[in-house]
């Protein structure tokens, strides 16, 4: 199958979904999108079944602050260099796209790079959802050496850094994106697609757009929302109070969603970083991460970021199991409850909501 | 003696006009449908005013110089301010629109997504001249992407043909040389007028862009609107200095908002709100403007509209410059009432003859009001209007409302039990617009009883209709309960007393004529939205950004001894090699004499 133009307001939409509160706004990579997909054609989309196993998959994701994304947008060509800098590295050119992280822009605006090179956007993803971290991939959770970067800036500049380990891997990236004019685009481990296999977590761009295109049309959008993701809804209620503060770069805070209707007394707190990482009803935890915990617009079904989150909001928070990888104990590890400091065991959403 | 002020706005369904005295007294008011063209209601209005100031003003008996236009009370007039839709409408409609040639510096940067990306086809067709990325623009801390390529900026507009140009720079906000630089060259070598994106909108580069294109296939409407309302004041013979309102509650003269029309966009809102704060005497107010088709609210802080944090959509473009921070709701005096609720549809300005309480056939949201005991100031006769047996049910109704329980439990708020003044039974409502309250003994509709059944469906609306406002006023209150809420617009008279979330519902006197008030009374103001290094250098910088505020404000037409900074904000940035803060500073004063 392949992706057009049609294919992005439901992608983005999925993106948003997956993105739990976090991974960036989903509309200039839509943009992006829809104007690569004009100016080069469909993307077709890929299985890693059927890539021979030496065929180089490259992860792309952009980084930087999301006050200069939203500014100094894209350059068209920052793919392009990355590509030819994979191919003078490894002799052959990429055979696919993948998206690093599929919740949130980093979603949707692999399709424009993959528009713009002319190859297949593997369907797979790192995360399956999103994460702030650039470590927090299930590359690094497979086990897979962090030898490899490759930075490509918006007026031509490409480096390529070969660190030692994740923790050099993050801190070089960082200094040169921050030279960069803290924005550029970034291909972090470049896989043979039989490395790939087990490393990567697949189906999850198809994944985006079902979940997309579930609340197209539907009379009860929050319904087939929560049924497509097999997704527990943990509250619907009304948003009494956001405490953000911005810090090191991370939004931190908690949202109270208290509820309404039949479910009135009820009182849920999302705590969050970026992305919304645990739920707390009455002092027992509801949902924690890696699971995913999504909240949305009651009556679209619509994702609602952590940035926009407003008192008064009408919402619902829905929660569902993450991919097999993050529950084992390296995916715990890196992405667990305790990677973002908090004391607590890992439940799965599916134990902690089994009795109401 | 220029004492008198005349304030205009232009609604969707009425133009507003009030004449305002030295003292900020309402001297004459008046009331007109809106026309399709505007400048006709307009006229109207400013007639309708000036004839009611003249009957106002002259002793009984006297005779009056009609005829000599420059005398008598017109003369007292000295200033006139309109608050109007033409640049919203000719956005809408796409008509009037100049062609724009659509100028990025920024490349190789922002290339992945073309300028106007996402405009519907036809306005893009109607206002684009042509676009083009040329190098240019800045990083975040002030360094150049490149050098502006001005080879390349005369390529593009030799190959164009185009009205205006519009031109948009990365992180201009924060560094401006290479926009300016861009306009001398076109102003030059092209004569044609530029829009700059750092004067119009804030960090965002796509809506960014977009304001600064709007702005710049406006310039021919902003000098129509110009022209015509000057025009209405010679033909009238008036002497007085004309000023347009933006969208922040404040004014600008003419010929500032011949470079900024895009401003003007979204005004009637911010004029309610401001005439609201005067009218009522109160600066920090949920403000609630019912006007025929829907109602609008807002929130004043420190006597200025609340903005709105999030984009704005005009046209089906997306904006990113301020506007007041409304939520509209579908609800109005002429909203139609059926059996299943209120609206969305409404009767709008033909509620002069299809009402019921004024002999027509259609039920409204003003007969709900007037059989529940709302009416307006000095309509209590309006009640006798509506048929007896609809009195007779809503007084059975009344009667027995203690004994029933009408209780709504939306997701809007607190229920709330039948309200003690007027025994008009509150409800809230599901989001999905299905209203939840119960019903009384009376509501089941009796066959063949046709006046008792619009007597429910007409209590019903009430309900359903309280219920929305509940709703709204919760959502706009962000929690805070102990601002009193400030009921202005013609259909002000179908909220009730008592709303749950404020402290007290206020009814100023004129309070149908808040947004030509507010636009009446509007200072003018100046904004600076830039990035500035938060070390050492930062108290300077912050002074100069104050400093530019206040010369914005007095080319606006502001009196330089009177201006002040009215907000200052701080926000750090994350993610950057030097710290730095993003700052916005408005500065606002009275209009120079």
């Amino acid at each position: 199958m392949s992706i057009d133009e049609s294919d992005i307001p439901a992608l983005a939409r999925g993106c948003a979904i997956l993105g739990t509160g976090g991974g960036g706004d989903v509309r200039t990579g839509s943009l992006a999108a829809v104007r690569a997909i004009r100016a080069y054609g469909e993307v077709p989309l890929v299985e890693l079944a059927d890539l021979p196993g030496d065929a180089l998959v490259v992860p792309l994701s952009g980084i930087g602050a999301p006050t200069v994304g939203h500014e100094m947008i894209h350059g068209e060509d920052e793919p392009e260099r990355v590509a030819e800098e994979v191919e003078r590295l490894f002799g052959r050119p990429p055979s696919a796209i993948m998206s690093s992280e599929i919740g949130g822009s980093n979603g949707v605006a692999p399709v424009a790079w993959a528009a713009r090179l002319g190859v297949p956007l593997l369907d797979a993803d790192g995360m399956g959802r999103a994460f702030p971290e650039v470590q927090m991939v299930s590359m690094y959770v497979a086990g897979l050496p962090a030898d490899l970067v490759i930075m490509s800036d918006i007026v031509g500049n490409v480096v390529t850094i070969r660190p030692i380990d994740g923790l050099w891997s993050e801190r070089l990236a960082r200094a040169v994106c921050v030279a960069a004019g803290s924005h550029a685009l970034m291909a972090d481990y470049v896989l043979t697609a039989g490395a790939a296999r087990g490393a990567v977590i697949e189906g999850t761009v198809t994944r985006a757009l079902e979940i997309g295109r579930a609340t197209e049309g539907a009379a009860d959008p929050l319904g087939a929302l929560r049924d497509r993701l097999g997704a527990v809804r943990l509250i619907t209620g009304k948003l009494t109070d956001v405490d953000r503060r911005t810090t090191g770069g991370f939004v931190r805070g908690a949202a109270t969603i208290e509820g309404a209707g039949d479910e009135r007394g009820r009182r849920l707190t999302v705590e969050l970083q970026n992305e919304n990482l645990v739920a707390v009803e009455d002092g027992a935890v509801r949902a924690m991460v890696p699971d995913l915990i999504t909240i949305v617009d009651t009556e679209t079904a619509a994702a609602v970021q952590t940035e926009s989150l407003r008192y008064g909001q009408r919402v619902s928070v829905l929660a569902w199991p993450c991919d097999p990888l993050w529950r084992t104990p390296k995916g715990l590890e890196t992405a667990g409850p305790r990677a973002f400091g908090y004391d607590l065991d890992y439940v799965p959403v599916e134990e902690l909501t089994a009795h109401g | 003696m220029a004492d008198l002020r005349i304030g205009i706005d232009v609604g969707g369904t009425n133009t507003d006009a009030v004449v305002l005295g030295a003292d900020g007294r309402v001297v004459a008011k008046a009331k007109r449908p809106t026309t399709r063209d505007v400048t006709g209601g307009l006229r109207a209005a400013m007639d309708a005013v000036l004839a009611e100031l003249e009957g106002a003003t002259d002793p009984p008996g006297a005779s009056r110089p009609r005829d000599e236009p420059g005398g008598g009370v017109r003369s007292r007039v000295g200033r006139v301010m309109l608050g109007t839709t033409h640049a919203t409408n000719a956005i809408l409609e796409r008509r009037n629109l100049g062609r724009v040639a659509v100028l990025r510096l920024g490349a190789p940067a922002t290339t992945a997504v073309p300028p106007l990306s996402g405009w519907p086809d036809d306005l893009r067709e109607a206002v684009s001249a042509g676009e083009a990325i040329v190098p240019g623009g800045h990083y975040v801390d002030g360094r150049e992407i490149s050098a502006p390529d001005l080879g390349a900026v005369r390529r593009f507009l030799d190959g164009v043909e185009a009205d205006a140009v519009a031109v948009t720079s990365v992180f201009s906000p924060a560094s401006d040389e290479h926009e300016r630089l861009v306009a001398e060259l076109v102003a030059s070598e092209y004569g044609l007028p530029v829009s700059l994106s750092h004067e119009i909108g804030t960090l965002g580069l796509l809506e960014r862009e977009n304001a600064t294109v709007l702005n710049a296939a406006l310039y021919g409407v902003a000098a129509h609107v110009t022209g015509a309302l000057t025009a209405v004041l010679a033909e009238r013979g008036l002497e007085a200095r004309p000023y347009l309102a933006q969208n922040d509650g404040t004014l600008m003269t003419v010929e500032h908002a011949a470079r900024l029309p895009v401003a003007t966009i979204g005004s009637g809102p911010a004029n309610s709100l401001r005439g609201a704060a005067f009218l009522s005497g109160v600066a920090d107010a949920v403000v609630v403007d019912v006007g025929g088709t829907s109602t609008d609210l807002g929130v004043l802080a420190g006597g200025f509209p609340r903005e709105s944090a999030a984009a704005v959509e005009i046209g089906g473009v997306l904006t990113n410059f301020r506007m007041p921070d409304i939520l509209a709701i579908a609800l109005g005096g002429g909203s139609v009432v059926r059996g299943r609720g209120v609206g969305p549809d409404s009767v709008g300005y033909r509620i002069a003859s299809e009402a019921l309480v004024f002999g027509g056939a259609t039920a409204t949201m003003t007969d709900a009001a007037v059989a529940a005991g709302r009416t307006p100031p000095g309509a209590a006769a309006w009640r006798g209007r509506l048929p007896a047996a609809v009195l007779a049910r809503a007084a059975a109704r009344q009667n027995g409302a203690d004994a029933r329980e009408w209780a709504g439990d939306g997701p809007g708020g607190p229920p709330v039990a039948g309200d003690g003044s007027d025994g008009t039974p509150v409800a809230g409502k599901g989001r999905d617009g299905t209203p939840v309250a119960g019903d009384g003994a009376g509501g089941t509709p009796v066959a063949g009883d046709g006046a008792g059944t619009i007597a429910d469906i007409l209590a019903k609306a009430v309900a359903v209709a309280d219920g929305m406002v509940i709703d709204a006023v919760d959502r706009m209150a962000l929690g805070r309960s102990d601002r009193p809420l400030v009921a202005v617009g013609g259909g002000a008279f179908i909220l009730p007393g008592r709303i749950p979330g404020v402290s007290r519902v206020i009814r100023p006197e004129h309070a149908e004529v808040a947004n030509a008030v507010g636009a009446a009374i509007a200072l003018a103001s100046g904004r600076v939205d830039t990035i500035l290094p938060a070390g050492d250098s930062r108290p300077k910088a912050i002074e100069r950004a104050k400093a530019e505020a206040v010369a914005r404000a007095v080319a606006a037409g502001a009196d330089p001894s009177g201006v002040e900074i009215v907000d200052l904000l701080e926000v750090p940035l994350s993610y950057l090699s030097e710290p730095a803060v993003r700052v916005h500073v408005k500065a606002a004063g009275p209009l120079a004499r």
